[in-house]
């Protein structure tokens, strides 16, 4: 299998800082990799380069084949981009913008106005495609302007936090949109600070911190490295939280921790250690509330690797500051973010 | 597609999306229909009793003036256009887009100028109303028509590159008035130049709105002989080419210059 995307000794500076600082990146044809990252780690400068909107100072980098410099107009004609801030014009109405899209995409008029019309049934906005987009919901502005992107059926697809700012529900019904587009083998680039999006999305994730990749890897590969699985558990009090430390020392692959009323073991061996927790908890008598076997997040995962967390307040200017250090935070939405495997 | 082609389709296609917004503007409609109309009833009933131009009624003499004016102010719309697409995210859209990069200008500065031709329509209709008459021929006022778009024309990329280098819609709606009421009313647009003190005067008889609004007036027969006798500016005796070459100077060095900024503007 081809590479849809290569970058090679990325650097790209602003004044003193540097945005990218030799950045190296593949992206196999038909899978989906997350750039995960923390606000000024490089994510949009990374797009922007690779979406020919802004040149680098040193590397060089191909999308679909084609130099992302040299080639730049013709690299145009064969990718998608959608944004954190829809690329949209609020006066037109869906119909017309995508319309207008097209004739740019030089599909020509008729091709362009059937073209609009597919992607809003496929995107299910029929009934609005001929209101101006001044009174679309934020889910729907997205939605539209995912639609722009997918005019001329790109075979790369770049997706520059495609859900920030939406609400949960329009963020579940986006991620089903992408998760079909990519079913239909688009490579696609994501960028994201929702960990959730990218182990829900991302084939593979490369996790960006000051400008460099410091890790890649599946979503799995990446919790397997810093720490695999581990028991968790809520006692009912002082006394059982003690009790059930001390009944799970023996298995656990490191030090039991306990916080309040939570409980946490790492183990080794997955489900297994699972059975032979509640043996043993059984075993000493100790009643608790609630047990199951978690992976870390990739919040976590995040988390260990750069020392602070992705979900830092957004930052329009993304790329062009310094790196916020974010007070560690841990995890406040790991809880949904993660597979469980929760024993009832 | 020829590269000529693609540009000129792409700035079709730019034109027709500004021409939409337009129609969904009220603010826009108002400064391309609305101002045309109060221009000429405020000249014609308001300042026009107290002014008087000798050998011809001022009705007819201050037609001329309020078209040139008109579309004069009406060339700032181009940079407004550019100044507000460049605050929102269209741009990058557009800049991803394998379009032509003229598009954007071209498109913008074509739009307007339809917006030229709607103004100047509803201006002569309200200009017949209150006794404006032309009294050369068909192909002579087509020509004076045409004078005064070649010149919104060309001011429009005066006003793009104004805009691009200001890049805020407050900063540039400020320079633009500061540019164009001189030039719009240092001017013989509805008095006559002769009577301007000496240095006013030397700038009006070289200003271009002199020279097109002259322009127009010889070609719908409306230019008073008596006028002209006082002046001995060249650009007054001989309007129609002053016209045309204010115009090519003006796109020979605004349109380059306007394309440069739009550059530097967006790969920011």
């Amino acid at each position: 299998m081809s590479d849809a995307i290569v970058a090679e000794g990325l650097t790209k500076r602003y004044g003193d800082h540097t945005a990218l600082d030799e950045l190296d990146l593949t992206v196999p044809e038909g899978t989906v990799l997350g750039l995960l990252g923390p606000n000024g780690a490089g994510k949009t400068t990374t797009v922007r380069i690779l979406t020919t909107l802004v040149r680098p100072d040193a590397g060089r980098a191909t999308v679909a084949g084609l130099d992302v410099v040299a080639d730049a107009r013709a690299l145009r004609a064969r990718i998608g981009v959608s944004g954190q801030y829809a690329a949209v014009d609020d006066d037109l109405t869906g119909a017309e913008n995508l319309e207008m899209i097209g004739r740019l995409y030089h599909l020509g008029r008729r091709r362009s106005r059937t073209r609009a019309r597919e992607l809003l049934e496929r995107f299910d906005l029929t009934a609005a495609a001929d209101r101006p987009l001044k009174g679309y919901s934020g889910g729907m502005r997205r939605r539209i302007d995912l639609a722009g992107s997918l005019v001329a059926e790109p075979p790369v697809l770049f997706l520059d936090e495609p859900t920030t700012g939406l609400d949960p529900r329009a963020r579940a019904a986006l991620w089903d949109t992408i998760a079909d587009l990519v079913s239909g083998g688009t490579t696609v680039l994501l960028t994201t600070q929702y960990m959730e999006e990218a182990d829900r999305l991302a084939d593979r994730v490369a996790v960006l911190d000051h400008g460099r990749v410091i890790e890649t890897g599946t979503a799995d590969e990446l919790k397997d490295r810093i720490g695999g699985d581990r028991i968790e558990l809520t006692a009912p009090g002082p006394g059982a939280v003690e009790a059930a430390c001390r009944a799970l020392a023996p298995l656990a692959s490191g030090p039991v921790r306990a916080d309040g009323a939570h409980v946490m073991a790492p183990v080794a061996e997955g489900a297994d250690s699972l059975a032979r927790a509640l043996g043993l908890l059984d075993a000493a008598g100790v009643a608790v509330r609630d047990v199951g076997l978690r992976r870390p997040t990739l919040d976590e995962v995040f988390l260990s690797l750069t020392g602070h967390t992705a979900d830092a307040p957004p930052n329009p200017d993304d790329g062009r500051e310094p790196a916020l250090a974010a007070p560690g935070r841990p995890s406040g939405r790991a809880g949904r973010a993660d597979r469980e495997e929760h024993a009832r | 597609m020829t590269a000529l082609t693609t540009a000129l389709g792409d700035g079709g296609t730019i034109a027709w999306r500004n021409l939409i917004k337009t129609r969904r503007n009220p603010d826009l409609i108002g400064m391309v229909v609305l101002t045309p109309i109060m221009f000429v009833l405020l000249f014609a009933y308001v300042f026009g009793n107290a002014i008087h131009i000798p050998g011809i009624s001022y009705r007819e003499y201050m037609m001329a003036g309020v078209f040139t004016e008109t579309v004069a102010f009406g060339a700032s719309l181009t940079g407004y256009g550019l100044v507000l697409d460049l605050q929102k995210g269209i741009i990058d859209r557009f800049r991803g887009l394998p379009m032509a990069p003229s598009a954007v200008l071209v498109g913008r500065t074509t739009s307007d100028l339809l917006a030229g031709v709607v103004s100047l329509a509803v201006m002569s209709a309200m200009g017949l109303v209150v006794g404006w008459r032309v009294h050369s021929g068909p192909a002579k006022a087509l020509l004076g028509m045409l004078v005064l778009l070649m010149f919104t024309y060309a001011l429009s990329w005066v006003m793009a590159t104004l805009a691009l280098s200001m890049r805020s819609p407050e900063v540039f709606s400020n320079a633009s008035t500061m540019l164009i009421f001189p030039l719009a009313f240092v001017a013989n647009t509805f008095v006559d130049s002769a009577t301007m003190p000496g240095p006013l005067r030397f700038f009006a008889e070289w200003n271009p709105v002199s020279a097109v609004t002259q322009a127009a007036r010889v070609c719908f027969g409306n230019a008073s002989p008596n006028v002209t006798q006082h002046s001995h500016a060249w650009a007054l005796h001989h309007p129609i080419v002053a016209s045309v070459l204010w115009t090519a100077a003006l796109l020979a060095v605004f349109v380059p210059l306007a394309t440069r900024q739009y550059q530097k503007a967006v790969s920011r």
